[in-house]
Formats: structure tokens, sequence, C-alpha cells
């Protein structure tokens, strides 16, 4: 399945942060690249939400939901910008 | 508790299908009737969740296509693999109910107050929400140059191909078609690619903003070539759809 862009995770990011999230610039944990959100790789196939950096593939963001909880593993970010501030 | 959403928080509701109009064999507007929405900014969309009679739920986010203060709608693509979109291309009746949440999206935005020439590019039904920003450009009485290139496999999947012929006063329409053109066409064949974008896109002196809607290859290849020409990272803006749908 083609993967779609981190545009497609706004309502999942709303859900996590409480806030819109897709303009928000992040930094790539493992190259350093630096870019909004909206920009990151997504794949949205059960059973999780995976968001790949664009520039060196790597695993940024992860978001699994468990009996109505929604763990999210962020270890890959090296930073994610505040909400309202992009 | 009905009516008591969570501020920042996006809260599902039910809202009613009002009008359905084809745009091409594939392709269906879908006019919507939320009983709670708070009004959207061009370019943003909405997520749509239809759940089965066994529970198994199906989530797609689908651009808007309607500009800020008109009567929602959304414009969907079959896809003939697809989940969610055979139902509401093909399945879908006035007056019955949908699931949504939204509006949604912050980035693939364009505010009215933007002074700088709009370049649009379209792959497809990527198109939606380039034709939500044009029809708030003149909802608002904007009066910034604005140029749509559309590439499309055909000219009948050309989607509203009478709508936008008529946009005139700074709003400059042209087509590249990818598969078949009719005979005597006189506009542009092929994908798009860095000449063709040099012929067409503002020139990056003007100090364009660009919004680049469609699939991922088409989308990455319109984003470079318009860096290619000079163009600053940051003033293009994408949105990529794969095989699932939009946005």
């Amino acid at each position: 399945m083609e993967p779609l862009d981190g545009n497609a995770i706004g309502g999942l990011l709303i859900d996590v942060f409480g806030a819109e999230m897709t303009g928000v610039v992040g930094t790539c944990g493992y190259c350093g690249d630096t870019g909004p959100v909206a920009g990151l790789v997504v794949y949205r196939q059960a059973p999780g939400t995976v968001a790949r950096c664009r520039v060196c593939g790597n695993i940024v963001m992860v978001f699994v939901k468990v009996r109505g909880t929604t763990c999210v593993d962020l270890m890959g970010m090296a930073s994610l910008g505040q909400p309202g501030a992009a | 508790m009905a009516g008591t959403a969570v501020r920042g928080r996006l809260t599902w509701q039910v809202a009613t299908v009002a009008g359905l109009t084809r745009e091409t064999p594939s392709v269906c507007t879908i006019e919507l009737e939320p009983p709670d929405w708070a009004g959207h900014r061009a370019g943003q969309h909405l997520d749509v969740r239809l759940t089965a009679e066994d529970g198994y739920r199906a989530e797609r986010s689908y651009s808007i296509a309607s500009a800020p203060g008109e009567r929602l709608s959304i414009t969907v693509e079959r896809l003939d693999d697809g989940e969610v979109s055979p139902y509401l291309t093909d399945e879908l009746q006035v007056g019955d109910e949908l699931e949504l949440r939204g509006p949604i999206g912050g980035y693939f935005v364009w505010e009215p107050g933007d002074g700088s020439p709009l370049m649009l590019l379209a792959g497809g039904s990527g198109v939606v929400p380039l034709r939500c920003i044009l029809r708030e450009r003149v909802r608002t009485g904007s009066d910034v140059p604005a140029r749509l290139l559309y590439s499309a496999r055909t000219l009948p999947d050309v989607i509203y191909r009478g709508e936008l012929g008529q946009h005139h006063d700074g709003v400059e329409v042209s087509y590249t078609l990818t598969r078949d053109h009719p005979p005597g066409w006189t506009g542009h064949t092929g994908r798009i690619n860095a000449d063709l974008l040099a012929d067409t896109a503002w020139p990056a002196a003007a100090n364009p903003v660009a919004y680049v809607c469609g699939p991922t290859s088409f989308v990455e290849t319109a984003a470079a070539a318009l860096v290619g020409l000079g163009y600053p990272p940051e003033r293009v803006k994408t949105e990529r759809f794969g095989a699932t749908g939009g946005p």
C-alpha cells in the first residue's frame, strides 16, 4: 500500500496532543532533518500508525491503539515544536 | 454529553448527506450537514469513519471541497479496491448519515490575507483542496494572481471541469493529460516535469506560494521541480495521498 504523508494523521495527532500538529516542525533523531510533521511518510495499516523520516526512512513516530488507549512512541524524534508556533 | 466537546479535541459526529453530485464516472461530491461545524480553512480535510455490522471500523481522510461559509462538501474518488470510497461514491444516498470529524489540518492551508501569487499543482483528485482554495479566493474577493496546473489521465477524468473553465480575473487554469487526449488538443500532454513547470509556474522572483496535492510520485516530482526553479522549500506546501484515498 502506498504511504500517505503527515497531513493524513492530523486528526490522530489532535487526539494525542490536543492541538493541530501538521504544521509543527520536528527534527529526525537519526539524520537530523527538520521539517513539518505534514512531510513525514505515513503508513496507516492496522495494527498501528507509523511515521518515517522522508530523508533517511527511519521510524520517528508510532501510534498503536490498545483497548481504547493510544500508545505513543516518539523515540525517533530528536525534537518536536510547540503546537501553534508553526 | 452532547454539545460539550472539549475545546482542542475532535469529536465524531453524525452528519446528514444533503446532496450528491456525480463529477466523473468514478468521482462524486457529497454535501454534508453536520450538527456542529465551526467552519474550516481552505485546504483542510475531515475524517470519515464507517462502521460495519460486526463493529469493524475503517477511517479515511478527505479534503474539503467547499469554501468556508458554503455548505460543507467533500469530493471522493472511487478506488476499486478501497474499503471506504466505493461505498461513498456508489451506495450513499441523500438523507443517509455519515460519521465524520473535523476540520483537520494547519499546514496545507491557504489564508485569504496572503498576498503571494498562488501556484497550484493538482494530480488527479488532488485538485479537491485546490478547488477549495480557488473558491475561497473568489468568495473573499482576493485579487492574488493564481495559476492551476492540473494533471489528469484523460479529459473526461478532469474533476470540476466546467467550474474551472469559468474562473477569470487573475486565475489561469491549464491541463496536462497523461494517458490520452482528444483530437486537436492544444493543452499539455504527458506527466508533469521540470520543463513543463519552467514554462507554466510563476517565476520564483514573484515570491509565489505553491500548493501541490496528488499521488506521492506526482507530488515528489512537482515539488522537487519547483525547488529546482528557485522556490524555497518552505514555500512549497505538499499533500500526498496513496492508493488508500484522500486527502
